[in-house]
């Protein structure tokens, strides 16, 4: 198969790149090694849109940071990934103030407006913050964000704009060939006139593959804590320590989806590991409640880790130097969330550019709203109509995030299809609840054979793994 | 405004069928909502032995006896909604449902009947360290998984805990050629009954190791292994002891919890060790008219006193419904403490007859005294050889002999 231009890697960055080449004249193909698109670090992070002012300013990272903040709010809308723009706090005790100043000067020569704030002010955007914290530095622009649901909608939207997602596409081998390159994938041969790495954690190996610019890299492993969505209503804004060298520091946040995180640590580990450690989780134990004062560990529902790769400093972004129309979006660590749509925007002009072509003229940018149990209680009536039509949507499968079976339908059969258990969790939330699918696991499975013709035992929670694997007495 | 029914049982498990009778035989127009395709509850997966002995006389499977309670439910008249899910119960007892063949409703009770069991606790809520595989299942969801949909979650089996429906999953997995390598539990003793260790583990040679718990999982995207050690007094880990298992599956049954979640708008006072809302002796919640009975209550060890006890809350659920001056009685409170962890129900309102009051302890003690006191006098006592923390226990007290506040104690 031939394409204009393949994307190798479908995090956040790489299906934000899909998402701005499909609006050329372009074929684009993306490549994702797992089941569904943003499997490791996008779906496994801190869900943060950071303003920009801890960035050393003149870095990429404070290029992209500053720039995607205002552009991802507005991909969030179109794309009807859950946000909320809710302002962020560094926190810091009396002998902090200057660490303070400092944040808020590299804030203002990277352009991010933000805020110095005495104790009383503080308490006033969260009143729940270490009785200690005598300043903190607000950052209005700040916000949370659905992070796979945003990976999610970008593959969503950019398949309705003619790309093309392959999933179980592990990339083993790239070569340069006329006019281009040859890439192995899932034991398929695909050619393209370019290609892009947003290969995440396997940026650099897959640099290696085709010889581009060799780069070490560092991998940081993060633990968190996520918290039952009872405690909500203790978090009013995204709580930050200090940073450090090591990074931004444990911090407490609300998330897009109503739950409450702790984390992340930062410990320096080998690429793939993303095992928490019981270490870690102490650690979490310890330093949450130096900037927070109502910590409720009794309240975990998951703990989480997520690993982010570093080379050097800064981010990698633009086209190899040794091989000609190999584009690379890698060593995106923090803040790469938030940068990733301005990342998108840039690499998908100058590839386009490079490739010769023009925009299309009639693109989807607005993905329809989703129905959703939780806005159609909003309006009974309709609820109701559509329970007529279709009993689906009075059957509730989830029971503690409220899932009805429709809207798992809906996510097996959506532009990209849901086609795992975690896949439909990460679409409708089915499974991320108090529980964690104890209840409504075994009836996503139903749902999924059902909806896509295949026996229950071939099922995959995600990554590729069975969930019940033999069938009664027939194991030997 | 009229009442669409005397009596609303939310739940139409054990407890909910039994409630429902109960305030059906009073009288009432009684209503069950159950979120699944049938009655029966968590019965229905429970296909072993070692339910009805005390109720029915006579030991069957869980099937069978939810299938006793489905025949007399549908001998009676009383309304079932299958596959509605309630939303929201407000204090006016106005339940709010959602279900496919109805769509979004309200429907006005004139007295509410908790009955929506438990849920398990998960890896989450324990934090376990590690990856984050697919094989770790709650023994409820295995149990599912195997008795309902036919299908095996592994073979090569770890559980965590030895809550009863761990155990019983042991022998379960082991009949159907799973390999159960070993049972750890955190505490010294079994949360379990004595006869499901014996039953579950004993008779298959399962080995179980108390002061043992899981350190960290391994494997991706699939369970191959995982650490555990002894813990030391503090229930911690001593990790210079961490040892090694490969395994695919990891079962947990680390405790349950009554799923009272739709509670939390309610002004109803909350038993923080028992999970369930503090009830009189009908049953009755804080607030008036809102009745809890079952493992929503707090966690049974047998099903037959779930059936005894929604008996009491769904009688008293139709007496006050049916009855025209309603309030809240007069109440003595009923404590714990010395080695009782709680004691059931929390407030006695009654001046007379016999008052059966359910503990359990924190600990497993041996040869002493169970002792209740009311106005500084023992007003019931009961020698014990062995008492521990698996074994729900019961003692009955006269009610014409409280003179004050109850409180239920150990003497050692």
């Amino acid at each position: 198969m031939r394409y204009d231009c393949i994307i190798i890697g479908g995090g956040i960055i790489g299906t934000a790149v899909l998402d701005r080449l499909t609006a050329y004249r372009l074929n684009v193909l993306l490549l994702e090694a797992q089941d569904d698109v943003a499997s490791f670090a996008t779906r496994a992070n801190s869900g943060i849109v950071h303003a920009g002012y801890d960035c050393e300013p003149g870095t990429l990272k404070a290029k992209y940071n500053v720039r995607g903040n205002s552009v991802l709010w507005k991909d969030a809308e179109e794309l009807d990934v859950p946000n909320l723009k809710c302002g962020s706090l560094v926190v810091a005790r009396e002998d902090g103030l200057k660490g303070l100043e400092e944040l808020q000067r590299k804030g203002n020569i990277s352009g991010v407006k933000t805020e110095i704030l005495d104790a009383a002010a503080t308490r006033r955007i969260e009143p729940n913050v270490a009785s200690d914290i005598a300043y903190s530095l607000y950052a209005p622009s700040a916000g949370i964000v659905s992070p796979y649901q945003l990976a999610i909608g970008y593959a969503d939207r950019a398949i309705l704009n003619g790309g093309e997602v392959r999933l179980n596409s592990s990339v083993t081998a790239i070569e340069e060939i006329d006019n281009g390159y040859r890439v192995t994938a899932g034991g398929e041969m695909f050619e393209a006139r370019a290609v892009v790495n947003c290969a995440g954690n396997n940026g650099a190996p897959v640099n290696d593959l085709v010889g581009a610019e060799h780069y070490d890299s560092v991998y940081r492993r993060g633990d968190y804590f996520v918290l039952d969505n009872t405690e909500r209503k203790n978090v009013h804004t995204v709580i930050f320590p200090l940073p450090t060298a090591a990074g931004k520091g444990i911090l407490v946040a609300p998330t897009a989806d109503g739950n409450v995180i702790y984390g992340p640590t930062a410990v320096d580990t080998v690429n793939g590991d993303t095992a928490s450690t019981a270490d870690s989780l102490d650690a979490l134990r310890q330093n949450v409640p130096l900037s927070f004062d109502k910590p409720a560990f009794n309240k975990c529902i998951r703990v989480y880790s997520g690993l982010r790769t570093l080379i050097g400093h800064d981010f990698v972004i633009g086209e190899s130097k040794l091989c000609k129309n190999f584009f690379m979006a890698i060593g995106i660590c923090s803040p790469g969330l938030t940068s990733a749509p301005a990342i998108a925007d840039d690499l998908s002009q100058e590839i386009a550019k490079k490739l010769g072509a023009e925009r299309k003229k009639d693109i989807v940018t607005v993905l329809p709203r989703r129905k959703t149990l939780e806005r159609l209680l909003e309006d009974g009536k309709q609820l109701n109509e559509l329970v007529k039509e279709d009993p689906a949507w009075g059957r509730i499968v989830c029971r503690c995030e409220k899932v009805t079976e429709a809207e798992i339908i809906a996510a097996i059969h959506s532009p990209l299809p849901a086609t795992t258990v975690d896949a439909v969790k990460r679409r409708t939330r089915a499974g991320m609840g108090r529980c964690q699918g104890g209840f409504c696991g075994p009836r996503v499975m139903e749902i999924i054979s059902r909806e896509l013709g295949i026996p229950l035992e071939q099922v995959k929670k995600g990554l590729g793994a069975e969930i019940a694997r033999y069938r009664v007495k027939e194991v030997e | 405004m009229m009442n669409d029914f005397d009596v609303v049982v939310i739940g139409g498990g054990p407890a909910g069928m039994a409630a429902a009778l109960a305030a059906n035989e009073q009288g009432a127009r009684t209503l069950i909502v159950e979120r699944d395709v049938r009655l029966g509850g968590i019965l229905n997966q429970c296909i072993h032995q070692g339910f009805g002995l005390h109720y029915f006389g006579t030991e069957m499977t869980g099937p069978e006896y939810a299938e006793r309670f489905r025949k007399r439910v549908a001998q009676q008249n009383i309304e079932v909604m299958l596959e509605s899910m309630v939303l929201a119960l407000d204090e006016d007892k106005t339940v709010t449902l959602l279900s496919p063949q109805r769509g979004l409703m309200k429907i006005k009770a004139g007295a509410v009947v908790l009955a929506m069991g438990c849920r398990e606790r998960t890896a989450g809520a324990i934090a376990l360290a590690g990856t984050r595989p697919a094989g770790i299942y709650t023994a409820g969801m295995a149990q599912k998984i195997c008795n309902i949909d036919g299908y095996l979650v592994g073979k090569e089996v770890v559980i965590l805990g030895s809550g009863d429906i761990g155990l019983i999953m042991a022998r379960r997995m082991t009949t159907e050629g799973a390999k159960v390598k070993l049972v750890l539990e955190l505490m010294p003793y079994s949360s379990g009954l004595k006869r499901n260790i014996v039953q579950c583990l004993d008779d298959y040679d399962i080995p179980i190791m108390y002061s043992h718990t899981v350190t960290r999982v391994e494997g991706s995207p699939r369970l191959t292994g995982l650490y555990y050690a002894p813990v030391g007094k503090d229930r911690k880990p001593v990790l210079a002891e961490e040892k090694y298992i490969p395994c695919d599956t990891l079962l947990l049954s680390v405790g349950l919890i009554p799923e009272n979640d739709l509670l939390s708008g309610m002004d109803i006072r909350m038993s923080p060790v028992t999970g369930g809302a503090t009830v009189d002796q009908n049953r009755m919640t804080t607030v008036g008219g809102v009745f809890s009975c079952g493992n929503v209550l707090h966690v049974h060890d047998l099903v037959d006193n779930v059936s005894r006890e929604a008996e009491t809350a769904g009688k008293n659920a139709a007496l006050w419904a049916l009855g025209s001056h309603n309030e809240q009685p007069e109440c003595v409170n009923v404590t714990a403490s010395d080695g009782v962890r709680y004691a059931l129900p929390q407030r006695i309102s009654a001046k007379e007859g016999k008052i059966r009051l359910f503990f359990r302890v924190g600990n497993v003690y041996k040869n002493g005294r169970l002792s209740v006191v009311s106005g500084g006098k023992e007003i019931a006592f009961r020698n014990f050889r062995v008492l521990a923390p698996g074994e729900m226990g019961s003692i009955d007290v006269d009610a014409a002999a409280i003179e004050g506040d109850v409180n239920v104690r150990l003497q050692l």
